[in-house]
């Protein structure tokens, strides 16, 4: 039996973390010819692919299919005898797609030859990790560069204990089962608003509660308050403004209060806290965090620590693992490639996954004015689209900020059919400083829903055709 | 399959544009992107780019030449093909027609809608793409974000002078925005017009936009405006003095110089912040008094003249204001001043004293409600406090005044401040 490689010889770069930000982190710095070695505690994907973005993805598209044949077959001329699911199968779906990608992950590290290793790491010193496996058994690992990549976990909610039953997260929703027949989901953001949705079109009676005025309080608000009317129009109960005062867990029952405009008694067999992230700081030399307890970093991606760095949900906010790939890349460019400036993340697409989609790149309408920019609005609504139509998808609107004078692209937010795959264009226009003119003279297919993107621009001008 | 280019609409309120100078010539090779003519437009002076590749085959304008927005200007061909010949009749409107509709699309979409017969996998081995005879001019076109070059356009930065740090080295508009801001560009002088040769003929001269807005505008103050005029002579000796002491001071640590001029217009500043009635405007039934001043300073240029606006000139300094009208003046001459620029003057300056003018009153440039004329500086025989004859430095300054706004007392309290001022320079600089 030969030896692992790291008894012999110290690595360019050791990632902690083989989530977005770890696994792009490790293959990017492979590519420019590193020794790389990768420590995972659980599995390489990270939260991302083995619990959250993926998983949830397949769950969403069960849902979506399900409510389409369920709440509009006679639109559709389809007939069911007795339309059923099979909730176990459901599950096990996703965690199949999960788990497939994982491998690839996996894969991936052996074709780039990053050592991958399974266990948990602590970091004695800068330069060095020591890796902690399953059995306990500790390796000694040395490296010139660390990159912490190690993520971020659901925060937990003073008076309301995870217990995985009554009380989840969102690692325990994806795999709950039996189903909840009432759900309570405290946090409006995408996550709350995802497993809302979800329950609901399996029939799950669904109460989501915000503090916020709107849900999906990061969104422009025209968009947050198009989907809140959408999804209590598909039967999901919604308190914003309101704040959860007292929780009790009772007989396998949960109660809970909340405070506010709309004070209000709350009962379901399980409740979902929606809540946000906590960062996961390695244990061992140490590092400096914000106030929030988020890893501090330089405009490098350095922590206080020289030759400790740290990349994605770790080091705050937007925790998006598309974000979390580009930090990392921009991490390990700017350790290995001379002459790199590693820049951090400006503006970058938010996406939500319930039907209606929302997705939105850039300033709101909100943030502009507070900011004192001149822009036109440019809107156009999918009802006056021939693919949203002839899809049965006439839903939402499509809303562009346009600055004055030069008429680059400020913001851009969809609610409507599509919205997460439409948002990519708006996002190249923004980094490429595309005008609406750029936007203008480019032919969108026809018919596509793309083409709400080219009226939008239109209708900004008084152009559209079709409206 | 031919291209044709046509005056493409260069601002909003584009109808029409003079081909300035043809960059490219018959039978040069033009790639996408590369500068093809130089196009005057009612704002400014403009590159004109292909947005095709292609041998430039023909010509249709002169340069001079003033053409509407989509009227033909010149034929890009292809490899080995020809130059289409002039056809009669209603079969060239439709092959124009057709041409027009395409060229909006991108090449790939052009190779099909041209060449309906062949399929696009014969069409490309022998498209221009493949066979582009010079690669260099492409390399060396900077790569810029659209809003970058909009933004380069505006504040006059030439793109070759600015590094990239958008994607792939692209710039992107933060960088234009520094080069501005680090050096204001002080373009040099476009092209000077040829030395003119003696008229064998009368010409006529059609008139340039700049040239119907000045007789427009100045035919309606001098024939709605009831004008009256004031003047004074002033030492100029204390002014000649300070100046150099200030030149010298500036020669020796490398700063810029200030001209006479300058002087002129920062006591302008602090004059007409002290007597606000003469910084003011008539508004049919009201008078404007402006909080601020906003200077003017007529510039010369070879087309007419403009009055770029020093903004709120009473809180600027000496040097501030050299700068600034040093900058918005070589702006002025290359055309490249934005409206905001050259729109909401408050009172103007008129110098003529370059020219060796001594005295003038100049027209008041609407709605403002005076305008100072100033002279050249010249030695003069002058009785001093001694009664002795001596020689003096002079300048005479006019002031033009809408009586509608500023009566006698008033114009005449605004020149003694300006005279109080440049008879005792070093105020100004307090």
């Amino acid at each position: 039996m030969s030896l692992p490689n790291y008894y012999f010889m110290k690595y360019d770069l050791i990632v902690v973390g083989g989530g977005p930000a770890g696994y792009v982190g490790a293959i990017r710095a492979a590519q420019l010819g590193k020794k790389v070695a990768c420590v995972e505690k659980e599995r390489a994907g990270g939260t991302c692919l083995n619990w959250g973005c993926i998983p949830t993805k397949s769950l969403l598209r069960n849902a979506e299919l399900f409510q389409l044949m369920q709440k509009r077959s006679a639109e559709f001329g389809f007939r069911f005898e007795k339309l059923s699911y099979d909730w176990p199968k459901i599950i096990s779906r996703s965690r199949s797609v999960a788990d497939k990608l994982a491998g690839g992950v996996e894969f991936l590290f052996k074709k780039n030859k990053i050592d991958y290793l399974r266990g948990e790491a602590t970091i004695p010193a800068a330069g060095k990790i020591i890796c902690k496996d399953r059995n306990g058994k500790e390796e000694t690992v040395e490296g010139d560069h660390i990159l912490l990549a190690t993520g971020a976990v659901s925060r937990e909610m003073p008076g309301l204990t995870v217990n995985g039953k009554t009380v989840v997260n969102s690692h325990d929703a994806m795999i709950i089962d039996p189903q909840p027949k009432k759900l309570i989901v405290i946090g409006a953001g995408a996550i709350g608003v995802e497993f809302a949705y979800f329950f609901n079109a399996f029939g799950t009676e669904v109460t989501l509660v915000e503090m916020l005025p709107n849900v999906l309080p990061v969104e422009d608000a025209e968009i947050s308050v198009a989907l809140e009317k959408s999804l209590s129009k598909q039967g999901i109960k919604i308190f914003t403004n309101s704040k959860v005062g007292s929780a009790k867990v009772e007989k396998g029952q949960v109660r809970v209060s909340l405070e506010g405009k709309q004070a209000q008694e709350l009962e379901a067999d399980c409740v979902l806290i929606a809540i946000g992230v906590s960062p996961v700081v390695p244990a061992g030399v140490p590092i400096a965090l914000d106030k929030k307890g988020f890893i501090s970093v330089d405009e490098r991606y350095q922590t206080n620590v020289p030759g400790i760095f740290a990349a994605g949900d770790v080091i705050g906010p937007p925790w998006l693992a598309h974000v979390a790939s580009w930090e990392a890349i921009q991490t390990v460019e700017g350790i290995f490639t001379k002459g790199f400036r590693p820049q951090r993340v400006k503006e970058f697409p938010g996406c939500t996954y319930c039907q209606p989609q929302v997705a939105s790149i850039g300033l709101t309408e909100r943030a502009a004015k507070e900011q004192g920019l001149k822009f036109k609005l440019g809107k156009f609504p999918f009802s006056a689209n021939g693919k949203a139509l002839a899809a049965g998808e006439p839903e939402g609107f499509i809303k562009l900020l346009i600055a004055e004078p030069h008429g680059e692209i400020l913001g851009a937010h969809i609610v409507g059919p599509e919205a997460t795959e439409l948002i990519a264009e708006l996002g190249l226009a923004m980094k490429l400083e595309a005008t609406y003119e750029e936007i203008e003279a480019t032919i969108h297919a026809h018919p596509t829903l793309s083409e709400t993107v080219h009226e939008a621009v239109g209708a900004a001008f008084g152009e559209a055709i079709h409206i | 399959m031919p291209i044709t280019i046509e005056m493409p609409k260069l601002s909003d309120t584009m109808t029409e544009g003079t081909l300035l100078r043809w960059i490219k010539k018959v039978g040069d090779s033009v790639e996408v992107g590369d500068v093809i003519a130089e196009v005057e437009t009612d704002k400014a002076t403009m590159e004109m780019e292909a947005f095709d590749e292609g041998t430039l085959a023909e010509v249709y304008v002169e340069e001079g030449q003033k053409v509407e927005v989509g009227q033909k200007l010149a034929i890009l061909t292809g490899e080995g093909e020809e130059t289409p010949k002039p056809q009669n009749g209603s079969k060239k409107v439709s092959a124009d027609k057709k041409e027009k509709e395409t060229a909006a699309e991108p090449p790939e979409k052009k190779a099909s809608v041209k060449e309906p017969v062949h399929s696009a996998a014969e069409v490309t081995p022998e498209s221009p793409k493949q066979s582009a005879p010079s690669a260099e001019t492409s390399q060396s076109r900077p790569k810029a974000s659209p809003l970058a070059r909009k933004v380069a356009a505006e504040l006059g930065v030439e793109l070759r002078q600015v590094s990239g740090s958008g994607p792939g080295g692209r710039i992107v508009r933060s960088d234009v925005l520094s080069v501005a801001k680090t050096e204001p560009k002080t373009p040099e002088r476009p092209k000077t017009a040829p030395k003119p040769e003696a008229l064998q003929t009368d010409q006529r001269i059609p008139l340039s936009g700049m040239r119907r807005t000045i007789a427009n505008r100045l035919l309606e103050a001098k024939t709605t405006i009831p004008h009256f005029y004031l003047q004074a002579e002033i030492d100029a000796q204390p002014l000649i003095s300070l100046r150099q002491q200030i030149n010298s001071a500036a020669e020796a640590t490398g700063l810029p110089k200030v001209t006479v001029n300058d002087f002129i217009l920062k006591a302008t500043a602090v004059a007409a912040a002290r007597v606000p009635q003469a910084n003011a405007a008539f508004a049919d039934d009201a008078i404007i008094q402006y909080a601020d001043v906003q200077l003017a300073c007529a510039v010369a240029i070879d087309e007419g003249l403009v009055t770029p606006v020093i903004r709120e000139a009473q809180r600027k300094s000496l040097s501030q204001i050299s700068a600034e009208i040093k900058n918005l003046a070589a702006r002025a001459r290359s055309k490249k001043l934005k409206p905001e620029e050259y729109q909401g003057g408050t009172i103007t300056v008129s110098n003529l004293g370059g020219y060796g003018v001594e005295q003038f009153f100049a027209i008041i440039n609407p709605p403002q409600s005076v305008i100072i004329s100033v002279g050249a500086i010249v030695p003069k025989p002058v009785v001093n406090t001694e009664g002795q004859i001596v020689a003096g430095q002079r300048i005479v300054l006019g002031l033009s005044c809408d009586h509608r706004v500023v009566d006698g007392a008033i114009g005449a309290q605004l020149l003694a401040e300006l005279k109080r001022l440049l008879e005792t320079p070093a105020l100004m600089l307090i």
